[in-house]
């Protein structure tokens, strides 16, 4: 195994660095910008059983040092997506990937899961229950244990392939959560998704989203996130997978340190389409500065 | 799209609150008119995506308002700046489609990309006839380089203190023209649309994430169904067109 190699359910990645779902599409239109097999993997946008078109316009607002989007799992579905996405991204993608799905219903999830549990591409189900810009389902089924056990039940049943499940911060102990989805069968969990949030539009003193609020992304999330990490990677026996507000090698060491044993990053590559690509090349270097030999090895270092 | 890095050559008001900044470096990917740009300012999380204005050589031009704090930052910038951009961004105009008699409909800071495009056509043997729209005789710029081009400009203000008094949908009467392009607020463009039967071209404005067609931020239905104004606009057909009540 190389220095950057980590294994994620029993899948090797090259690296640990993966794009989170909604902020690199099916992956295709990065190719255009660099090779996306550097990647570990990538998470591919959030897949439901039907089209969604999602919000209203605005969808997205600026913060300070982050954005909020509120873009509401716009997808083509799961059947269009099996049949025109993905090849297209197995065209430039040669790994497995990891398939983002959600749902408002746990039907709707066993669904998506069945349906894209025969294609090969598929490596682990990242199952999103933790949307906070849908209503009616995505997040009511992520802050709540019971709710999410029975999402992980269900999809655990659909599939031999892992499944994480994609944990929302905006619960008071997100270990709770990440304890109830391990017991009912989860093989990781990976978090944070976006910090539910808002901005006011002063020209015309309305909330400035249409969807009146959205989920908070990028820096200013990074130590909230990092400390949700820490706190469920020492509660949980299953892979972590840590995201949120992570832009730089630095920062994937942090998480890495904190318990994760991949690292998702997702706004940085909205600002920079080259953001995954240069922290991977990057990180040979930090570890040097830092004396880390392998990434493997400093998994949950700093957890005390 | 290109990811590269451009140097601010002069950054000076053309309004109280229009500004022109002229930048340079590789435009290699900036093919069209009609196109953006997104640029990096320090200090902002998200880029500003502002519509070139023109492209000539490496010679950048851009013409932005100044309504936010990005903006208010980006009329700080003096020559020698150097600033990280996305360039060759969206659709922009397809000149083919015009006619020998395009119509070119701007509104306030809707106006610049159509100096690039009426440059394009004029080049390219067409008679330009351009309607620039704005609210005040003090709003009004870019009349006389319309001129220079050798379009035939038709200026409005609401108020009736310079030009022809009104909308621009007052100034078409009598006008003859095979094609429309237009840019501006999206009353406008609706009543443009309303307003002319002839085909054209219409560029869409919409808060956006990415700029690059990721983030999905600025979708649109449309009658060819879901596009990103980023990616598969700004420019709409207008067969294309589905208006949001």
């Amino acid at each position: 195994m190389g220095r950057l190699n980590v294994t994620l359910c029993g899948i090797e990645l090259d690296n640990p660095v993966i794009p989170a779902s909604g902020t690199f599409g099916f992956g295709y239109e990065f190719a255009d910008y660099y090779d996306i097999n550097e990647l570990g993997t990538f998470s591919f946008k959030g897949t439901t059983a039907l089209p969604r078109f999602g919000n209203p316009t605005p969808r997205i607002a600026e913060t300070p040092s982050g954005m909020l989007n509120a873009v509401g799992l716009q997808n083509p579905g799961v059947d269009r997506v099996i049949a025109e996405e993905l090849p297209k991204m197995k065209r430039v993608f040669s790994k497995p990937v990891m398939t983002n799905v959600s749902g408002f219903s746990v039907g709707e999830y066993v669904e998506v899961v069945e349906k894209l549990d025969g294609e090969e591409a598929v490596g682990w189900f990242e199952v999103n229950i933790s949307c906070p810009n849908v209503h009616g389902g995505g997040m009511s089924f992520g802050t709540d244990p019971k709710a999410a056990a029975e999402v992980t039940r269900a999809v655990r049943k659909a599939t031999k392939k892992p499944i994480i499940l994609k944990l929302s911060p905006n619960v008071t102990d997100v270990t709770e959560i990440a304890r109830a989805v391990e017991s009912a069968g989860a093989d990781g969990v990976s978090l944070i998704n976006t910090l539910l949030g808002m901005r006011i539009d002063l020209a015309r003193k309305r909330p400035l989203l249409a969807n009146t609020t959205g989920g908070l992304s990028g820096p200013a999330v990074f130590p909230v996130a990092l400390r949700m990490v820490y706190q469920t990677a020492k509660a949980v026996k299953i892979p972590v997978v840590g995201m949120g507000g992570v832009g730089r090698a630095e920062d994937v060491i942090e998480m890495m340190l904190a318990g994760a044993t991949a690292v998702e990053v997702g706004a940085a590559n909205l600002v920079d389409p080259y953001a995954c690509r240069d922290i991977i090349r990057d990180l040979p270097g930090v570890m040097d500065k830092y004396g880390i030999e392998n990434l493997q090895d400093i998994i949950g270092g700093a957890i005390q | 799209m290109k990811q590269t890095v451009l140097t601010v050559q002069k950054n000076l008001p053309l309004t109280g609150s229009v500004r022109e900044m002229t930048l340079s470096g590789d435009l290699s990917a900036v093919t069209r008119p009609g196109q953006f740009v997104n640029l990096k300012l320090d200090g902002f999380y998200l880029r500003r995506p502002i519509s070139v204005c023109d492209k000539d050589g490496d010679a950048l031009t851009l013409i932005y308002k100044v309504v936010g704090d990005g903006t208010r930052a980006m009329a700080d910038y003096g020559q020698g700046k150097e600033i990280d951009c996305l360039v060759g961004l969206g659709n922009g105009y397809d000149t083919a489609l015009s006619g020998d008699a395009p119509l070119l409909v701007g509104g306030g800071v809707g106006v610049p990309p159509l100096y690039w495009l009426a440059k394009t056509l004029i080049a390219e043997g067409k008679r330009v006839t351009a309607i620039l729209g704005f609210n005040t005789a003090d709003e009004v710029f870019y009349e006389n380089e319309f001129r220079t081009l050798g379009a035939k400009v038709i200026v409005t203000t609401v108020d009736g203190s310079y030009g022809q008094k009104g909308f621009v949908t007052n100034a078409l009467a009598g006008l003859d023209y095979t094609y429309v392009y237009t840019c501006g607020p999206e009353p406008m463009l609706r009543a443009l649309y309303r307003a002319t039967t002839l085909d054209g071209q219409y560029s869409f404005e919409r808060r956006m994430g990415c700029g690059f067609g990721a983030c999905m931020g600025c979708t649109c239905k449309t009658v060819a169904g879901n596009k990103r104004i980023c990616r598969e606009g700004p420019v709409l057909k207008r067969g294309e067109i589905l208006w949001e009540d």
